[in-house]
């Protein structure tokens, strides 16, 4: 009996709904429409063949083909590292786990482009610090490690992506009531056999929408590919899509290979989604509780200090040493030079921050487009959320379709979309202005937006609005005086989600900058690519420490407003 | 008068329905309990009744005022009906001290700033919340939590007030405490209360009448608790009240005989009615165990010492028995048995129902 009384209110909710849907079909179903339409659709006429065409010439084909190799890749070997951690920090004695587990989330906040800059200047098969030391202290006549490779390329995104994997199972493994495990125990199984039978089965849900969401995520990545795989002609889907409409300027061919290889990367996000779903959705899930419990740990014995051990050298390896990295390069004063004292200064930081136009200009668009978006997400979507979980009124259904819709779009089709959708052809030109990045933040964060309101809406039960209704309260009085109040803190979530990825974005801002638009993500990509290491790395850096001050502010907000 | 008219109402959802075709009149000043099963289709009525449900046909009236007919188009929403209501989850806002969720109601209504002060104390003082008023929700037990649900409830001086199992979520003793304060209070106040509930106890402990609902949402029977307990119209209200023994009987010309046997029922009065199969219903407390004497002659199949009580099973030519005794009885008068000690069974109280009709109703 869900149901806040609507039909008093007619007007209002159908209002509301009429809203929610407008701003969804335009801010994400009309784009990812135009590019299905332009995908088929040739001088007014149904093309399929034309668009297996496209898919078989050799370029999109390797692109395909390297997308999934790529994702394949990152899926598996992050799913090992993560499961193989959360097990580590909620089921053995290791030492420090609570310190350990705070520190293998601290991927999530870094922007793996960053992070594959830093791996390309330290493992670059020439020129990588680590190969260099090598070939020079040890007579190594070739690099240690080649990172532009499939493999190399796979790796940095495993060390960005396992935390994915690694949260799911870790809550996964904490709510587990240790019941089950014990009842195996005392009808004499052994913690092999408990593992292999009872413990793997009971979490495999959550381990493998944790890999789907890592699949999801790798095959629509551009920024790590970009980074490690142009110099050996290694690109994915994105990637591809950006080089030609970068080249041409936007011309009918390579809009039309983009909107094909956009829907290739659609078609696959929804079976990824629905996947998830099923997966999520089949049962196995309800053993597991919202409890909390102790569960039995495994005594590693011997294994305990060289784990721990192997554990700080894989936080040392991925977090420690890239940042320290793009910090010391950020204050080289030439790129080559040793990272001797006399070679290193703040004046990069100084120049990028108030002298360098393109960089001062990337950060204020970054901040100003990263708090708009938040702001107007955060209203559009605590709004949407509402109808979706709260009200019930006819033609609702469409709504949660296209609610939905938000999850499965990557970034760069949305780019796509938005550049189809704002060029001109529908009277609005905004294309080359902040604006169309704007529009395209807002789609791209709106699954954010909706998933953090609708957590928040959820836990505001219905008979608390009921109460106040039936304390004389209208619908409006409730919505301002009861329900705000008390998703206030899901908002304020919603928010930081939204500004703090944005601060950093790039596969959306990459399709869509135009010189004076550049964002902070486009700002250290192009530098980069331009051969303006240092300053690329001292940009990177201090988007590095905002994100860092940011994730802090919003810790101890949400903490503070109990979310 | 009737403060509530509740005329052939209909509710269901797509894949059941829940209420078909109800009348329902509770009159004012009185408090009024809707008792059934979970599930029955009790909280559909009170909600129906508070406006936050729609019915598909009937009229509901309040105060001879329609709130609810959809043939004439009319749908009072529930901020307009003047109803109270207590949720089974208290329902109180998490965000808002005591003093500002009793207030509420009077904010809404616009009444000045002294006068809220003023009937807030009051209300805050009757419900024995007394130097509580500037805590939190958090920080309250849950029988405080509904104390304030109540107060917010009373304080705007509605004529009438729902109660949704308002003390299923408190423990007993002070659920026990809390439904003479609810009755202390409606008394008081005078206000009419519709109160929803499972627990046969509490029904009959403070209503002025009582409703029993089956499973299919159809009211069996209304009357005073005295009524219902006493004079159960059919088996289903009389196995609602409580747990009861039903045991065969045949009809054998003039004689009622037990079970498959040959000994009659030791009971005067006999069925009306031209069937030959007949089941006697009674409650274990109304049944007398000795070990020789008057009645049926049946074994003991199982002895159950529950402290203050004995219970036992007995068998009485193929149909079984509970019967209830309290334990310093039975030491007293030599007469705690053993599985398969012969006693003798007589009856304190009976109801006769025909075995047809009892078919279909669900039994403990």
């Amino acid at each position: 009996m869900s149901a806040v009384k609507t039909k008093s209110s007619f007007g209002v909710a159908q209002l509301i709904l009429f809203l929610s849907i407008a701003i969804l079909v335009v801010v994400v179903a009309f784009p990812v429409m135009l590019i299905l339409f332009n995908a088929f659709w040739v001088e007014d006429h149904f093309n399929f063949q034309g668009a297996i065409e496209i898919l078989k010439q050799p370029a999109t084909y390797e692109a395909l083909r390297n997308s999934l190799i790529i994702a394949t890749m990152s899926t598996v070997g992050s799913t090992i590292v993560g499961t193989f951690f959360a097990w580590l920090v909620t089921r053995t004695d290791l030492p420090h786990k609570t310190f350990m587990k705070s520190m293998f989330l601290v991927p999530f906040m870094l922007p793996s482009f960053i992070g594959a800059m830093a791996w390309k200047m330290l493992l670059s098969p020439n020129a990588g610090f680590i190969n260099r030391f090598f070939m020079d202290n040890f007579g190594f006549t070739g690099p240690v490690f080649n990172i532009y490779s499939y493999l190399g390329i796979s790796l940095v995104e495993v060390m960005y992506l396992f935390p994915f994997v690694f949260i799911q199972v870790c809550g996964a493994l904490e709510r587990m009531d240790p019941t089950l495990e014990e009842s195996a125990r005392i009808s004499g199984a052994g913690l092999f056999t408990i593992t292999r039978k009872i413990t793997i089965p009971l979490v495999l849900p959550s381990i493998l929408s944790g890999a789907l969401l890592i699949m999801l995520y790798s095959m629509a990545h551009f920024g790590t590919v970009a980074v490690l795989g142009i110099e050996n002609g290694i690109y994915n889907i994105p990637v591809l899509i950006y080089e030609r409409i970068h080249q041409s300027a936007g011309s009918f061919e390579s809009i039309r290979l983009g909107t094909v290889l956009a829907t290739v990367l659609v078609v696959s996000a929804a079976f990824i989604i629905w996947l998830q779903r099923k997966i999520l959705g089949s049962g196995h899930y309800q053993i597991i509780g919202g409890k909390s419990f102790r569960p039995m740990e495994l005594k590693l014995r011997g294994l305990r200090i060289p784990m721990m051990i192997f554990c700080f050298a894989c936080i040392g390896f991925t977090i420690v040493l890239p940042t320290v990295v793009i910090f010391l390069v950020g204050s080289l004063k030439t790129y080559g030079l040793s990272f001797s004292p006399e070679n290193l200064s703040l004046d990069n930081f100084k120049f990028i921050l108030f002298e360098f136009d393109v960089t001062r200009d990337a950060i204020f668009n970054s901040v100003s487009l990263g708090f708009t978006a938040a702001i107007i997400t955060m209203f559009a979507g605590v709004m949407i959320s509402y109808v979706i979980v709260k009200m019930n009124v006819r033609g609702k259904g469409i709504l949660e379709f296209l609610g939905m819709l938000p999850f499965s779009v990557p970034g760069s089709v949305i780019a796509l979309g938005v550049i189809l959708a704002w060029s001109g052809q529908f009277g609005i030109n905004i294309y080359n202005t902040v604006w169309i990045i704007l529009v395209a933040y807002i789609a791209r964060y709106m699954a954010f937006s909706l998933k953090a309101n609708s957590a928040a809406l959820e836990q505001v039960h219905d008979s608390l609005v009921e109460a106040s209704r039936a304390c004389g309260a209208t619908m409006w009085q409730s919505l301002r005086d009861i329900v705000l109040p008390l998703v206030r803190p899901g908002m304020l979530a919603a928010f930081f989600l939204i500004f703090l990825p944005a601060l950093r974005e790039l596969t959306v801002s990459i399709m869509l900058y135009a010189p004076t638009t550049r964002t902070i993500g486009v700002a250290i990509y192009t530098l980069n690519e331009d051969g303006e290491t240092v300053l690329s790395a001292a940009l990177a850096a201090i988007a590095l420490i905002i994100i860092v001050v940011g994730q802090t502010i919003i810790n101890k907000v949400t903490k503070k407003a109990g979310v | 008068m009737d403060i509530i008219r509740v005329e052939g109402v209909t509710k269901g959802y797509p894949d059941h329905p829940v209420l078909s075709d109800l009348t329902l009149s509770i009159k004012k000043g009185e408090c009024f309990t809707l008792l059934g099963p979970s599930g029955c289709g009790k909280t559909v009525l009170l909600r129906l009744i508070a406006g936050f449900e729609s019915p598909e046909s009937g009229k509901i009236f309040i105060d001879d005022t329609p709130v609810a007919d959809l043939d004439a188009g009319i749908e009072v929403p529930p901020e307009n009906r003047g109803i109270g209501v207590v949720f089974q989850d208290y329902a109180v806002w998490p965000h808002m001290t005591v003093f500002e969720n009793i207030a509420y109601p009077l904010k809404i209504a616009q009444r000045p700033k002294d006068e809220i002060q003023s009937r807030v104390m009051e209300m805050v003082d009757i419900v024995g919340m007394h130097g509580l008023d500037k805590r939190l929700p958090s920080e309250l037990s849950g029988g405080q939590q509904q104390r304030v649900a109540l107060a917010r409830a009373l304080v705007g001086k509605p004529s009438l007030m729902l109660l949704d199992e308002p003390l299923s979520n408190l423990d007993a003793n002070l659920r026990e405490e809390m439904r003479f304060e609810i009755k202390e209070l409606q008394q008081k106040l005078g206000v009419t209360v519709l109160y929803v509930t499972h627990d046969q106890e509490i029904g009959l402990a403070i209503s002025d009448r009582v409703a029993i609902m089956d499973e299919k949402g159809v009211i069996q029977q209304i009357g005073t608790p005295w009524e219902i307990f006493e004079r159960p119209v059919n088996p289903f209200v009389f196995n609602f009240m409580g747990i009861a023994n039903f045991i065969d009987v045949r009809r054998d010309g003039p004689n009622f005989f037990v079970g498959t046997g040959t000994q009659p029922i030791p009971w005067a009065e006999k069925p009306v009615g031209d069937a030959t199969a007949w089941v006697a219903g009674f409650r274990p407390s109304d049944v007398t165990i000795s070990r020789e004497g008057h009645g049926l002659r049946g074994v003991v199949r199982r002895a159950n010492f529950l402290g203050a009580m004995m219970d036992y099973l007995v068998e009485i030519d193929g149909t079984q028995l509970r019967t209830a005794l309290e334990t310093h009885r039975a030491i007293s008068e030599n007469l705690i048995l053993q599985a398969g000690d012969t006693c003798n069974i007589d009856f304190l109280a009976l109801h006769w129902f025909e075995a047809e009709k009892l078919k279909g109703v669900k039994m403990e």
